[in-house]
């Protein structure tokens, strides 16, 4: 069985030293091993900016695709192969700006796959833009004045899209980062992990002092029960979206590759390509 | 005795005027007539003049004909929008209850059929088109049994009963014009052969092709015309483990079938010109990344949304060059049904053998137009799937990369799919190394980029030029692409009456553009017309690039909508002379 030694790969990544990004993908090398993977088992699919990236620094299958577009990417992957693992990963511009279409109707459509987003609060390769995730007056190169328009909540969103796994992290917390990762792969539907990951380089406030003074564990909660959406959406609106750990699961909600008719046991990509004449005979009939 | 006739029904959207069309052709394709269809609507649901052209053959037919024998009008608008294509001997059947009026101007006889008044009395007034079925049958002299079996499959899980009240209608309007028409003379059809064929819509084809080529996932967008695409594979995927996924935009259907062909699969996605111009990054992905992408644009009226719902062949361009910076891509252009449906099954092929982007271009016409199809022959369906390793990969040292992007003679590298063991390597948009890692080094660029390129510089596609030349020394050479085949070959017969010596070359593959063989034919012409539904000329533009002769190559465009009109073609090109 393969250890997370054995998803390492020989590509040093490019991101600047401290960056939260070199955690999530230690967890997710973490996560692949503790669940059995072997590495031509895993699929990583990415989006473009500092995080998009990972899929390059594990050793595993990985497609670095285009900017917002990890998602869809991902689904066909997954389509064509159920028995593969999949994870989408990318930032929070890529998930929750460009590709916020995709985001919120891959969580509707619920394909068994799992999406791990970088959060850092700023669009760190292109040097410090603001990003949908940014503070009301939060200032960057394109927000001298301070940003003048509302973060998005992802995690709320992702519950009122119909989320079926709704969790987050903080980069630092490898080992809970690790359990969810794992937990999300385990979880038969479409499984979305928000990661605050600090960008050391662009974002002065949002830091690793400001996460661990501002973020409370889900843990701590006495009674939390992520099984109730309704006290997991009264939960975030009362910490302002600042939680880790398992918001919300849904285990009765079947994936979409449960419920889509006639879809083959086995993996598409082996399917015998070939009609059989009768199969063809029988639809040409059908324009007779 | 006539051996070929054009009728046409025509009234408001959602009148039933397209079903009305639907039982009179299919009725008579299975007399043995080859049929061409041809349907004129709006993009909106409910209202708006639609009509539906059908002609009828005892021959093959590909193009909508120049006039018009019988015109089946609903309403008063129907007759005034298209009574013109009447000849003089034409008819036009009217509902007596819209008190129809016929123009001054034409020399066309008119009746008037109470359609609604004798349907409502049967018992319902949704029937009227089965009365016009019948009057159509009273003016053709034709058995109304015949359309018997059609009826029963249409209607009989409604009941025996719907079934037979409707063959009522049909018998209550031939009878009624039977009587209205007197001794006047009917137009005949000659006997058909009889023979059993297909009749169906371009989009059909292109579906059935890509079942037969083992297609076994679509991710679409809804769009005018190429939905019937996605439509038909949703019923048929799932008998054969497959599906199709409606995506949330354009830009998510390309990237998924993107995605689905990496992890192995056939898959498909299609559109038309806005869905294209959303796609087109995504197109830049596969042909960088060299992962197979078969896309089908059914071309529609541009720019923007244009004419949605009418015929223009205006994304040559973008087709051929659409996608920032540069990668290797195939376009190619079926011209008649039947070409569509081994042409879809080809590009599945193609993307696998070249690995990039294949784009399937049609037009409205040639996606929607139904037709009769002489039997696809599914063993000319042949399944390559290019270097796809199919057998255990060797051990590879120390977490190295497969070499997915492996420099070599004809520039295709051997590829692996996702779940392979020993063939892990690195997928990015990013210019990239041997094994997909991010590379910027200049020597490897160079590598990559004409590794790339090299692929497709000796493509080999069946039939790049469908070549109809029988003169060494032809007068005027005609060049098309898609749907303008059908009005074309019969403005050359025309052409060949007014002592023209005519050769027609239909150019097939569009890109790469095959130079040499298309410089033969204009070579030996004294002329060149290139006949094509937009208003710039584009495939003119790109013959010009690829084979000079600036001075011989003549635009012959129409960019109102409208398919060209055999007759068209041949004032046209008769006036270059």
């Amino acid at each position: 069985m393969a250890t997370f030694k054995e998803f390492r790969n020989n590509v040093k990544p490019n991101w600047c030293p401290g960056c939260g990004d070199f955690s999530v993908q230690a967890a997710m090398q973490r996560a692949a091993a503790n669940v059995g993977l072997e590495p031509e088992d895993l699929a990583v699919i990415s989006g473009i900016g500092c995080s998009g990236r990972i899929s390059g620094y594990i050793n595993s299958y990985g497609f670095h695709g285009i900017h917002g577009r990890a998602l869809p990417i991902a689904q066909g992957v997954k389509m064509a192969n159920r028995d593969l693992t999949v994870i989408a990963s990318g930032g929070d511009g890529d998930g929750f700006a460009i590709g916020m279409g995709h985001t919120v109707h891959a969580i509707r459509r619920n394909i068994n796959i799992t999406y791990i987003v970088m959060d850092n609060q700023i669009y760190g390769l292109t040097k410090g833009q603001t990003s949908p995730r940014s503070a009301a007056g939060f200032k960057t190169k394109s927000t001298p004045a301070g940003s003048i328009e509302q973060a998005i909540s992802p995690m709320e969103l992702a519950l009122t899209a119909g989320a079926t796994f709704v969790a987050q992290s903080f980069s630092t917390d490898l080992k809970d980062l690790t359990a969810l990762i794992e937990a999300g792969i385990k979880h038969e539907g479409f499984s979305l992990i928000n990661v605050f990951s600090p960008c050391v380089t662009y974002n002065k406030v949002n830091t690793y002092d400001w996460f661990k003074e501002n973020l409370t564990k889900l843990g701590d909660i006495e009674g939390y029960d992520p099984s109730n959406r309704e006290a997991a959406m009264q939960t975030l609106m009362q910490h302002n979206g600042l939680v880790t750990g398992l918001i919300y699961q849904n285990t009765e909600r079947k994936s979409y590759q449960e419920l889509v008719s006639g879809y083959s046991e086995t993996p598409l990509s082996q399917a015998d390509l070939k009609l059989d004449q009768a199969h063809f005979d029988k639809l040409v009939a059908e324009f007779m | 005795m006539i051996n070929q006739l054009s009728w046409k029904v025509g009234g408001q959207q959602g009148e039933g005027i397209e079903s009305t069309g639907e039982i009179f052709s299919i009725a008579l394709n299975r007399l043995g007539y080859y049929l061409y269809g041809y349907r004129h609507f709006s993009s909106r649901i409910k209202g708006g003049h639609t009509n539906n052209k059908i002609r009828v053959s005892t021959t093959e037919v590909r193009s909508i004909s120049d006039d018009l024998d019988i015109l089946v009008a609903f309403d008063q608008e129907t007759i005034d929008v298209n009574y013109k294509e009447l000849h003089e001997n034409g008819v036009i059947i009217a509902d007596a209850k819209f008190d129809p009026k016929k123009p001054e101007d034409t020399q066309a006889a008119m009746y008037a059929v109470p359609f609604t008044e004798m349907a409502t009395e049967l018992g319902t007034s949704l029937m009227k088109n089965m009365v016009a079925i019948g009057a159509t049958s009273a003016v053709l002299d034709l058995d109304i049994q015949v359309f018997e079996e059609v009826v029963q499959e249409i209607f009989g899980r409604k009941g025996q009963q719907v079934v037979d009240k409707n063959m009522e209608a049909i018998k209550a309007g031939y009878e009624y014009t039977k009587e209205q028409l007197g001794g006047a003379e009917t137009m005949q059809l000659e006997k058909a052969d009889g023979q059993k064929r297909m009749f169906m819509i371009g989009n059909d084809a292109i579906a059935l092709g890509a079942v037969a080529a083992g297609c076994r996932f679509m991710a679409a967008y809804p769009i005018t015309p190429a939905s019937e695409i996605m439509e038909y594979l949703i019923k048929k995927l799932p008998a054969l483990g497959g599906t199709v996924i409606q995506t949330e935009d354009e830009i998510a259907a390309v990237t998924m079938t993107i995605g689905a062909n990496y992890g192995g699969v056939r898959a498909i996605t299609a559109s038309a010109g806005p869905g294209l111009s959303l796609k087109m990054e995504a197109i830049g992905l596969s042909g960088i990344t060299e992962t197979p992408l078969v896309i089908v644009d059914t071309q529609r009226g541009g720019p923007s949304t244009g004419l949605p719902t009418k015929q223009e062949q205006s994304d040559l361009m973008a087709m051929i060059y659409g996608t920032h910076g540069e990668i290797p891509k195939i376009v190619f252009a079926p011209s008649t049904v039947q070409e569509a449906f081994y042409d879809a099954a080809e590009a599945f092929n193609l993307a696998e053998e070249y690995q990039c982007p294949v784009i399937m271009l049609t037009d409205l016409q040639l996606s929607l137009g139904k037709q009769t199809v002489e039997p696809l022959e599914f063993d000319k369906v042949e399944i390559r799937r290019g270097k796809l390793a199919t057998e255990a990969l060797p051990e590879i040292d120390n977490k190295g990369y497969f070499k997915r992007y492996e420099v070599t003679e004809d520039g295709v590298s051997p590829r692996v799919i996702p779940g392979m063991k020993n063939g892990i390597h690195h997928v990015t948009g990013v210019e990239h190394d041997e094994t997909g890692k991010p590379s910027e080094s200049a020597a490897n660029r160079i590598a990559q980029m004409d590794k790339r390129m090299r692929k497709i510089s000796n493509l080999k596609f069946n039939t790049p030029i469908h070549k109809n030349a029988p003169h060494e020394e032809a007068d005027l050479l005609i060049v098309g692409f898609n749907s303008t085949r059908g009005a074309i070959e019969e403005a050359m017969g025309r052409l060949a009456k007014d002592g023209l010596k005519v050769n027609h070359a239909h150019v097939r593959l569009v890109h790469p553009f095959p130079a040499d063989e298309m410089m033969q034919l204009v070579q030996s012409a004294k002329k060149v017309a290139v006949i094509e539904n937009n208003a710039t000329g584009q495939l003119a533009n790109i013959m010009k690039m690829n084979v000079g002769s600036h001075e011989k190559i003549h635009k012959i465009l129409k960019y109102d909508g409208n398919p060209f009109l055999p007759q068209e073609v041949h004032t046209k090109c008769k006036e270059l002379f």
